[in-house]
């Protein structure tokens, strides 16, 4: 049996095992460096307004200092170390650059674009309405995108399985699916008495297109001679639909999938910032209403936080639903 | 091992088999691929069908199988016609196929959970593996085993079924010279244990000759079968015995393949 080490070549790149000294006091001196460079840019500011701000870099330096002490103890946390610290200084000079663009130089239009600290303190003080808000966007995400799956996986097989169904369905979906979903937004909030509902359903229209796209091609694409073998040893049509031909389309249906999750984010904040009262998207249109940039800023950063943190899932989801794949092809 | 006990094995008659296909040159026109096949296997015993590329030996087994359907002319599985694909006639391919998202194991009792049967029958499922030389491999997916593993994993798929007739497509046909040699022994092994009724197709003379109690001889455009030789030749058969020699250069000169001297 060959491993597959030695059919796969590999290109990964490895982080290096041995945490260099270099790299491991980066990110301290990059936060000495950054909050050097802020006392000096932030003396005229009121020192409540970046209190927060300045305890965050003492608290990067401290956590740093403590973890490259603990490092001899836990070869784990030296490969993590390596491979993230690089990633951290880059993160800490890119605050220390728009430190000094916004709050030192003025060089951007305020208050379109706070300083990082004022975005920092937006964020602290509006915390428990973010936080409600990212619950009320998770809420409208998931039953939307948990809706359009179903959907969409139901009409994928119907339409990748049964000529008839595909001969009726696909002019259907290929005139009504490449509607951007938020085009309906007028319609759906006059069918619809709650802006809940019709968001919900027009991201489950954004999943939908793209998981029946995505299903209907594998399921139509499971190599023949597979179900011929299936045929032979006695399949029924179900064994054939669910244990060969969706097995078999698996792999596309994730494309799908990821595609879904991508088009439900961008019609979930169109949805929220123009008919639902509650959620993320709602939330950057009332603070820029008020004219409040520190807090738009702030929204966006938990939308990058809470989209990506989604997306990873849905990829440890797939790591686990296909490790048969591992080896076949390059991941 | 697994007990042979009942009697598994099943006669299989064709008689007058004839089909045609569209021809892909001129789709109005009709290319006759089969032209009045008949022949019959009793119960138990190995025949196989030897041919030239493109002379129907596959869509036969296909017909056979059940997966397509005849013009004219009878299938018979005993006193049964077929009509449709059935866990009781097998066929391995020659590539093995096996579902690439099971294991292993799930593989193999594949055609168990396909008529419901996993639940009274699960103990034969390691009987399979052990038969075949896979126990040590049941959670592994077919990705990581070499084309001689793949191919026993499928013989194992297609004979959990018990079928009364296994039709083989070729399943050598992939392998290296050494390993379609073991596999060869390796069939026989599992033809003496189970005396299940074989078909064989094959284009390797010598495979023909060493495994099967019959050979017949197919030719192409229309596919007839043109000779049928029996291989009365002892068993184990040594691959270079004189009489295993002269049968060979026999076949040779009829598919006038035999060399000038």
């Amino acid at each position: 049996m060959e491993s597959q080490e030695d059919l796969v070549p590999t290109i990964v790149v490895e982080p290096p095992s041995v945490l260099r000294w270099r790299t491991m006091v980066a990110v301290p001196l990059a936060a000495a460096f950054a909050f050097g460079v802020h006392m000096l840019i932030a003396k005229s500011e009121a020192p409540l307004e970046t209190h927060s701000y300045r305890l965050l870099f003492a608290e990067i330096i401290g956590v740093s200092i403590v973890l490259a002490l603990l490092r001899r103890f836990s070869p784990g946390l030296r490969r993590w170390m390596a491979n993230m610290w690089p990633i951290f200084t880059a993160a800490i000079v890119i605050l220390c650059v728009w430190d000094v663009i916004t709050l030192g130089f003025r060089i951007l239009p305020l208050p379109y674009f706070p300083g990082p600290s004022a975005v920092l303190r937006s964020l602290i003080n509006d915390r428990f309405l973010l936080l409600d808000s990212t619950w009320h966007s998770l809420v409208l995400l998931l039953s939307g995108y948990g809706l359009g799956i179903i959907a969409g996986l139901i009409s994928g097989v119907c339409i990748g399985w049964s000529a008839p169904i595909r001969y009726w369905g696909m002019p259907i979906l290929k005139v009504v699916g490449p509607i951007p979903a938020t085009a309906w937004i007028p319609l759906a909030l006059v069918v619809s008495p709650s802006a809940i509902v019709s968001s919900a359903a027009l991201i489950a229209l954004a999943v939908w297109f793209p998981v029946t796209m995505l299903t209907a091609s594998g399921i139509s694409n499971t190599r023949a001679a597979y179900l011929d073998v299936a045929r032979t040893l006695g399949a029924g049509p179900r064994y054939l639909i669910f244990r060969v031909a969706i097995p078999a389309a698996v792999p596309n249906i994730f494309i799908g999938l990821f595609m879904g999750l991508g088009a439900s984010f961008l019609t979930l904040v169109v949805a929220e910032s123009v008919g639902v009262k509650s959620g993320l998207g709602w939330y950057v249109s009332w603070a820029q209403g008020w004219a409040e940039y520190g807090k738009v800023f702030a929204a966006l950063i938990i939308m990058a936080a809470f989209f990506s943190t989604i997306m990873t899932l849905l990829f440890k989801v797939r790591d686990r639903v296909l490790v048969w794949q591992k080896g076949v092809i390059k991941w | 091992m697994v007990a042979v006990a009942e009697i598994e094995a099943a006669s299989l008659v064709v008689r007058d088999v004839k089909k045609s296909f569209p021809a892909p040159e001129n789709p109005l026109s009709r290319r006759q691929v089969l032209d009045g096949i008949s022949f019959s296997l009793s119960p138990g015993e190995l025949v196989s069908l030897v041919g030239p590329s493109g002379c129907g030996k596959s869509t036969l087994l296909r017909l056979i199988a059940g997966l397509d359907s005849i013009d004219e002319g009878d299938l018979l599985v005993g006193s049964a016609r077929i009509t449709a694909p059935n866990a009781e006639r097998g066929l391995v391919f020659q590539d093995p196929n096996l579902f690439p998202w099971l294991t292993v194991r799930r593989n193999i009792q594949a055609g168990l959970v396909a008529r419901g049967l996993l639940h009274e029958k699960k103990q034969e499922v390691d009987q399979f593996m052990r038969l075949v030389g896979l126990e040590t491999f049941a959670n592994v997916y077919p990705h990581h085993l070499s084309g001689g593993m793949a191919q026993r994993a499928a013989l194992a798929r297609a004979l959990i079924n018990h079928p009364k007739v296994l039709l083989l497509d070729e399943p050598l046909g992939a392998l290296d010279a050494f390993t379609r040699m073991r596999m060869q022994d390796e069939v026989l092994r599992l033809w003496q244990a189970r005396r299940t009724t074989m078909l064989l197709v094959t284009h390797d003379i010598d495979e023909a000759i060493y495994m099967s109690d019959r050979i017949m001889i197919m030719t192409p455009r229309p596919g007839r079968i043109e000779r049928t030789i029996d291989v009365t030749l002892s068993r184990p058969r040594q691959r270079d015995s004189a009489d295993f020699l002269r049968l060979r250069s026999d076949i040779l000169n009829f598919l006038h393949f035999a060399g000038t001297s």
